[in-house]
């Protein structure tokens, strides 16, 4: 029993996590996407597609990749290019993101998903539970583990991690030092879409392998709520993440407990536990003034035109 | 080719107006080449789309109806993003205003007497205040981000109208619909002219419309929500207080939100059910910022979003094209509107070589 809530819970929390770290490297570069909910849905709809039309899921996960990755270059163009309001552009990234699934999705609804496959690590999920939970999993989970180490050495360790940290906190001395501020913003937005697409792919491959409108319900906005949550930290991404998704399938099966046990608590009020475990959670993490205005990035939402 | 921005030594008036129509028109060119990749004739489906809907009585009518929360809820968000707060949370607030404006009819429902619509629209628009006020609060008082808030209170909201009309609120007698009883006459909104469905609601609109353009032009508060959105240092120096700025856009726009979902509930619906709003307030996000944040400008906008709904049942019906389009087209016109913008604050270049004309600067 355990095991399998546990199982349920990493499945959950993945999507999360990874649209999370996408959003993470975007904002650490200065770029504020409040777009993650439209370019998940367009990442969820461009993988459910792609693995109908070949067979393929791993096809499938590419496409959620590339539509996620494509529809965020419009949030760069206009954000970095034009120099748009971040937020009003972001907000139109969302929009734009839901009608389109739709309207592409529509020709897929009903129709039966294509589920990825676990992929079973040989000698090391022989471990007794850990190798169950942790080493017979999708490559989606794998990618997110990856995900999260991977970012976690890029930002902290290299030197273009060192230089995008630099145009986050200041666009405007790291211009002057000659790093090219809005080349650098487009590949982390870039990044941030593919991340967003990839979370996309595990909602419509793995946690329910059909097309369903707006299937993201509000998670690409969780996302967003999680980097706060983690003070732009990778690893903290991993940890809220894990609790964020704990919350949503803690109150499903609060839901099945109290319909089994005959229990009147209105399925209502369980669903809406996620959105406010969120609004909490962002009241914790930002009371501090001092501590919030230390993590956040100094340029974060701010236009930047390069002189010349 | 690179593209590069000049900064404008102040803002261009041409612009500023050109540039929501040259929006309008690219959404019209992107519509003609979706329709085309649909497989039907653009000019057909756009005529469909955007003209039909204009040439009779009763569409105009719908018009009406659809515009009214439409630029009820978007002059109130325009005077919240012009000082710089996000309240994307409207549909909310909507939704927190039709609920507690609808407790007097829903409870009453005997009760045949004039002053109880004007206590349904009082009670509608203090319900979506204090909606508001949450955010508002967590922001001043935790320095909660309201933008993740105010969503979040979307949700929300909408489970509890849901809980509401499948529970406690539900007609006994309405054979298993999740909706409430239908209204008594006194609560309803009266319709403004014989010839169709337009409701007082539009009235409220506009005349909200006009009261907060001469706010914004005329007196000292608008002078405030404009300063305090550019610089909120320089609004300090003026002795001009941020924090009570929050509250005042918030506890505005969630006031006009609710009293829009009033409006809607007791104008065109009668009663109180699960889903009471196609998204009006994420549209209206659109209709504001089309609007270029300025009410006399958001009733137009209004009208054109209102059309895109219109045009988008009129398409489902004539084309068979879902009413999915009718959300691409607007999420296509905040795009282009965002784009067009662009121009009004910089001249664009488009630069051959980059590296050549570096070179000739040094």
């Amino acid at each position: 029993m355990f095991e399998a809530i546990l199982l349920t819970v990493i499945t959950a929390s993945t999507p999360l996590v990874i649209a999370a770290l996408g959003e993470l490297v975007s904002e650490r570069s200065g770029v504020l996407n409040l777009g993650v909910e439209g370019m998940m849905i367009m990442g969820a709809v461009a993988a459910f597609a792609t693995a109908q039309l070949t067979g393929s899921p791993y096809l499938g996960i590419l496409g959620g990749i590339i539509g996620g990755g494509l529809f965020s270059l419009l949030f760069g163009f206009l954000t970095l290019t034009l120099v748009a309001n971040q937020v009003a552009t972001g907000l139109a990234l969302t929009i734009l993101g839901l009608g389109l699934s739709g309207q592409i999705g529509e020709a897929f609804v009903g129709m039966p998903g294509v589920r990825l496959q676990p992929i079973v690590i040989p000698l090391l999920s022989d471990i007794p539970f850990f190798g169950r939970v942790l080493f017979s999993q999708d490559l989606i989970f794998y990618m997110s583990v990856a995900l999260v180490f991977g970012i976690s050495w890029f930002l902290f360790k290299s030197r273009t991690g060192l230089k995008m940290r630099a145009i986050g906190d200041n666009h405007g001395s790291a211009h002057a030092l000659g790093i090219n501020v809005v080349r650098t913003r487009y590949l982390a937005v870039l990044f941030g879409g593919a991340c967003a697409g990839l979370a996309g792919a595990q909602l419509s491959l793995v946690y329910t392998p059909q097309w369903v409108e707006n299937m993201s319900a509000g998670r690409g906005w969780i996302a967003l709520a999680l980097v706060v949550f983690a003070s732009w930290r990778p690893l903290r991404v991993l940890a809220g993440g894990y609790l964020f998704g704990a919350v949503g399938i803690g109150q499903l099966h609060a839901q099945l407990l109290a319909q089994s046990g005959g229990i009147a608590i209105p399925s209502q009020l369980l669903s809406a536990l996620p959105y406010v475990a969120t609004i909490v959670v962002l009241i914790i993490i930002s009371h501090n003034r001092r501590t919030t205005l230390i993590n956040t990035p100094a340029s974060l939402g701010k236009p930047f035109v390069p002189d010349r | 080719m690179r593209i590069e921005l000049q900064k404008r030594a102040g803002t261009s008036t041409l612009f500023s107006i050109v540039s929501p129509l040259l929006a309008l028109a690219l959404t019209l060119v992107a519509g003609a080449i979706m329709f085309w990749l649909l497989g039907k004739s653009p000019m057909n489906a756009l005529y469909i789309y955007f003209v039909e809907p204009l040439l009779d009585v009763w569409s105009l009518h719908e018009l009406a109806v659809k515009a009214a929360p439409l630029i009820l809820i978007a002059v109130g968000l325009s005077i919240c993003f012009r000082s710089n707060n996000w309240n994307i949370g409207a549909e909310g607030q909507f939704t927190v205003g039709a609920i507690t404006g609808s407790i007097l009819p829903v409870l009453n429902p005997e009760w045949h007497s004039p002053v109880i619509l004007p206590l349904m629209l009082v009670m509608g628009m203090m319900g979506g205040a204090l909606y508001a006020g949450i955010p508002a609060l967590l922001k001043t008082r935790f320095n909660t981000n309201e933008i993740l808030t105010s969503l979040m209170l979307v949700y929300i909201a909408q489970l509890f109208l849901d809980w509401l009309v499948r529970g406690p609120w539900r007609d006994p007698q309405g054979y298993n619909f999740p909706q409430t009883k239908s209204f008594q006459p006194e609560a309803v909104l009266p319709e403004i002219l014989d010839s169709g469905r337009a409701h007082l609601g539009i009235v409220f609109a506009l005349v909200a419309a006009v009261a907060l353009w001469f706010m914004m032009r005329f007196m000292l508060k608008g002078f405030q929500v404009s300063v305090l959105g550019q610089s909120e240092r320089a609004g300090r120096f003026a002795g001009f207080s941020a924090t009570k700025m929050v509250w005042f856009s918030m506890l505005l726009s969630g006031g006009l939100a609710g009293l829009a979902g009033i409006s809607e509930v007791a104008g065109s619906i009668g009663h109180v059910q699960p889903v009471i709003s196609p998204g009006y307030g994420f549209t209206a996000i659109i209709v504001a910022f089309l609007g270029r944040l300025n009410p006399l400008g958001i009733i137009a906008s209004g009208f054109v979003l209102a059309l895109t709904y219109l045009g988008g049942e009129a398409a489902q019906l004539s084309l068979s094209i879902s009413d999915k389009v009718s959300r691409v087209f607007q999420g296509l016109i905040l795009f282009f509107v965002l784009s067009c913008d662009t121009l009004i604050h910089y001249r664009i270049r488009f630069v051959s070589t980059p590296s050549a004309e570096a070179e000739a600067k040094n």
